[in-house]
């Protein structure tokens, strides 16, 4: 008979079960367990599907191909578009002008170059928006409240996401910088010490953003407001800032919000680093106020996490 | 007021409570009281059952004793930690299954376990080591491998249960366990929990619709309705506060009246002649029914048929929600009443 096979193998298994000696199990009780198999979690989600990978890069990319090309502004200016009729101002004193004006501008000859810079910010933006999401759709799940129910870090679950968002729109970004470069952005300045500078920069933003958009969905239970709030908040995000147009030609308030808004300042330091752009702030300063952006949110993050994911 | 629903007639007898509600409340929106102020102890190593209709509060206890849900008022003590004060050690000591699938569907089922072993602060090869013993308990060696999106409701029900026990928990929160389980599955997974209680000495919480097997396997039973608990005790002492078993006795001698004979016999609670055939309420109805057949007997009558009707939780549970009349012997008297004025109206 089947089950009594059965009944015998539990009751085997059961034994073994019981032999081991509770005490001698090292449990870790640290304030940090749990994280990285948390954050690996979410990794696994991501990296096991590449079609999702290939969908969040696709985005940005076509910016790049399409706007980024299309967006020809030194076109505006080479002789062959336009002269000033009676001045036989010499072709290349146009382009020298055109060059100028390019340079004062954008901080590079070409729009494609300073757009590729705006992309990376552009493509964490929206990585870190998406964090937010997943702690909607854990809560209904009920994957949440059984998270909840083990003794792990109440912050680990919030730095767990975090940490796999910052990783996995790090890795996109890294994509979209290749694909950059592949089409034509400016190489001439880029160093090594440039890269790590701008990936340690979009870190910093990424952490903060991740944590901002996480933050706004600990108590929500519907994924509708969820987007609603992400909707809200990305465009201003990315159109308030110097990712896609430089802020000095802004109207004066608005200069003001890209002053605010930390993805001026990533998008700043990435086009110091690997344009060699002068900056719209100290380059000490962005990475400052990044740091200062970064830290203040997952702490924040940390201490609501606590407080609110249990009701 | 405690006295009234504690049917219990033991007391604590020495055992050890190791979960001490006091006076537990929770309130949804300022209005809806979906635990109210209940009072109860667990016995270690016993199994609990926690029974109630739909909306009862049974979910909504287990979520404020698993520290999910913060309780409006009121405490509770569990492995000798104050939910309010250390809710994180009782987080280490205790384990849940909730009552909906809640494993990530994304994943393999032996990662699940394997995450829980983590969050648990279980070293690896530790957690290896339990989760296969785990995955041989429910029986899902095979499918271990296997994404939880592809596994059938018993299944995830089985793997929910090895996910709960993972750090091998003092006490285990089984919300509604073997709901929409096929019979198989559902004796499958009380195997599991009595083995959980022999074996282990594990406490157990379970919450269940399925008052058979409250019935067969849990040593005291509390019913809640409308967040009040209306009765705690033994199965048997609750049947018992129903009054007694039921037996039907027909005698051949339709003439007689052997009322005041039965009543005589040992343990026999009531007596009353029906039509054809006498009914009474006795307790141990297994010996006292051949104890009424003897004294039938020897008094020179015979007995022409007899059924004993031992009462179930069923009873129990409706007698004490108030969804079935309170008393129910006039109930049946006067539905036996019109039927045969229906009868006799046809003759
Ligand atoms: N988050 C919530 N907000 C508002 N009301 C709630 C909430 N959770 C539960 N309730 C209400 O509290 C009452 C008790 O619910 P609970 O889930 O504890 O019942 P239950 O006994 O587990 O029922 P079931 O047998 O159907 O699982 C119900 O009336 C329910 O609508
Ligand atoms: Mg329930």
């Amino acid at each position: 008979m089947i089950s009594m096979v059965q009944t015998a193998n539990t009751n085997n298994v059961t034994r073994r079960y019981l032999v081991e000696e509770e005490r001698d199990v090292p449990i870790n009780r640290g304030m940090l367990h749990g994280l990285w198999a948390l954050t690996n979690r979410e990794l696994k989600k991501w990296y096991k599907v590449p079609v999702l990978l290939f969908l969040s890069i696709i985005q940005p990319i076509i910016w790049l191909g399409l706007f980024g090309k299309a967006m020809n502004f030194g076109a505006l200016f080479t002789g062959t578009s336009f002269n000033i009729p009676g001045l036989n101002i010499p072709k290349s004193t146009l382009d020298l002008i055109a060059k100028q004006a390019m340079l004062s501008t954008f901080g590079t000859t070409d729009y494609f170059s300073f757009l590729a810079v705006g992309m990376l910010s552009f493509i964490i933006l929206f990585t870190a928006m998406f964090s937010g999401m997943s702690i909607v759709w854990d809560r209904r799940f009920g994957f949440l409240d059984k998270l909840l129910s083990t003794p792990v870090a109440r912050g680990s679950i919030i730095m767990g996401k975090v940490l796999s968002s910052v990783i996995r729109s790090l890795a996109q970004a890294a994509i979209v910088l290749i694909v950059a470069v592949l089409l034509g952005m400016d190489t001439s300045k880029l160093t090594v010490a440039g890269l790590a500078g701008t990936f340690a920069a979009m870190f910093l933003m990424a952490m903060g953003l991740s944590a901002l958009f996480l933050m706004l969905a600990l108590r929500s239970t519907d994924w509708q407001s969820q987007m609603a709030i992400m909707n809200l908040l990305n465009l201003p995000l990315l159109f308030a800032s110097n990712a896609l147009f430089p802020s000095k030609l802004m109207p004066a308030w608005l200069q003001v919000v890209t002053k605010l808004n930390p993805v001026s300042y990533a998008t700043d330091a990435g086009r110091q680093l690997l344009l060699g752009s002068p900056g719209f702030a100290p380059l000490g300063f962005d990475f400052l106020f990044l740091v200062a952006f970064a830290a203040l949110f997952s702490g924040f993050g940390i201490f609501l996490s606590w407080r609110y994911l249990s009701r | 007021m405690e006295q009234s629903i504690d049917a219990q007639t033991s007391g604590e007898n020495g055992r050890t409570s190791i979960i001490d509600v006091e006076k537990l409340t929770r309130v949804f929106d300022n209005k809806l009281r979906a635990v109210d102020s209940i009072s109860f102890k667990v016995y270690e190593g016993e199994i609990f059952g926690f029974l109630g209709p739909n909306g009862a509060g049974k979910t909504t206890t287990i979520k404020m004793l698993t520290t999910l849900l913060k309780p409006t008022s009121g405490d509770a003590v569990i492995c000798g930690h104050d939910l309010r004060k250390s809710p994180q050690q009782v987080r280490w000591s205790v384990g849940v299954v909730p009552q909906e699938y809640t494993a990530d569907e994304d994943m393999t089922g032996i990662e699940n376990i394997m995450l829980f072993a983590n969050l648990y602060g279980i070293p690896k090869e530790i957690g290896r080591k339990r989760a296969d013993e785990l995955l041989a308990l429910v029986e899902l060696q095979d499918a271990s491998g296997r994404k939880v999106s592809t596994y059938s409701g018993g299944m995830r029900r089985r793997l929910e249960l090895a996910c709960g026990l993972v750090n091998h928990p003092r006490v285990l929160f089984l919300d509604e366990p073997t709901l929409g389980l096929d019979v198989q599955t559902r004796t499958a997974v009380w195997r599991y929990i009595r083995l959980l209680k022999e074996e282990y000495r594990m406490t157990l919480f379970v919450t269940t619709h399925y008052l058979e097997e409250a019935d067969g396997l849990c040593d005291r039973v509390g019913i809640i309705d409308n967040g009040k608990i209306v009765r705690i005790g033994t199965t048997s002492e609750l049947k018992a506060s129903v009054g007694g078993d039921a037996i039907e006795l027909g005698i051949k001698e339709k003439d007689v009246d052997l009322t005041s004979l039965i009543s005589g016999v040992d343990k026999v609670i009531s007596v009353r002649k029906e039509d054809d055939h006498y009914r009474i309420k006795a307790d141990m109805g297994e010996e006292t029914a051949p104890a009424i057949m003897d004294a039938v007997r020897s008094a020179g009558y015979h007995v022409d048929r007899i059924s004993l009707t031992k009462p179930t939780l069923d009873e129990v549970y409706l007698e004490f929600t108030g969804h079935k009349l309170r008393d129910e012997e006039s109930g049946n008297q006067h539905v036996m009443a019109q039927q045969r004025t229906v009868r006799r109206a046809r003759a």
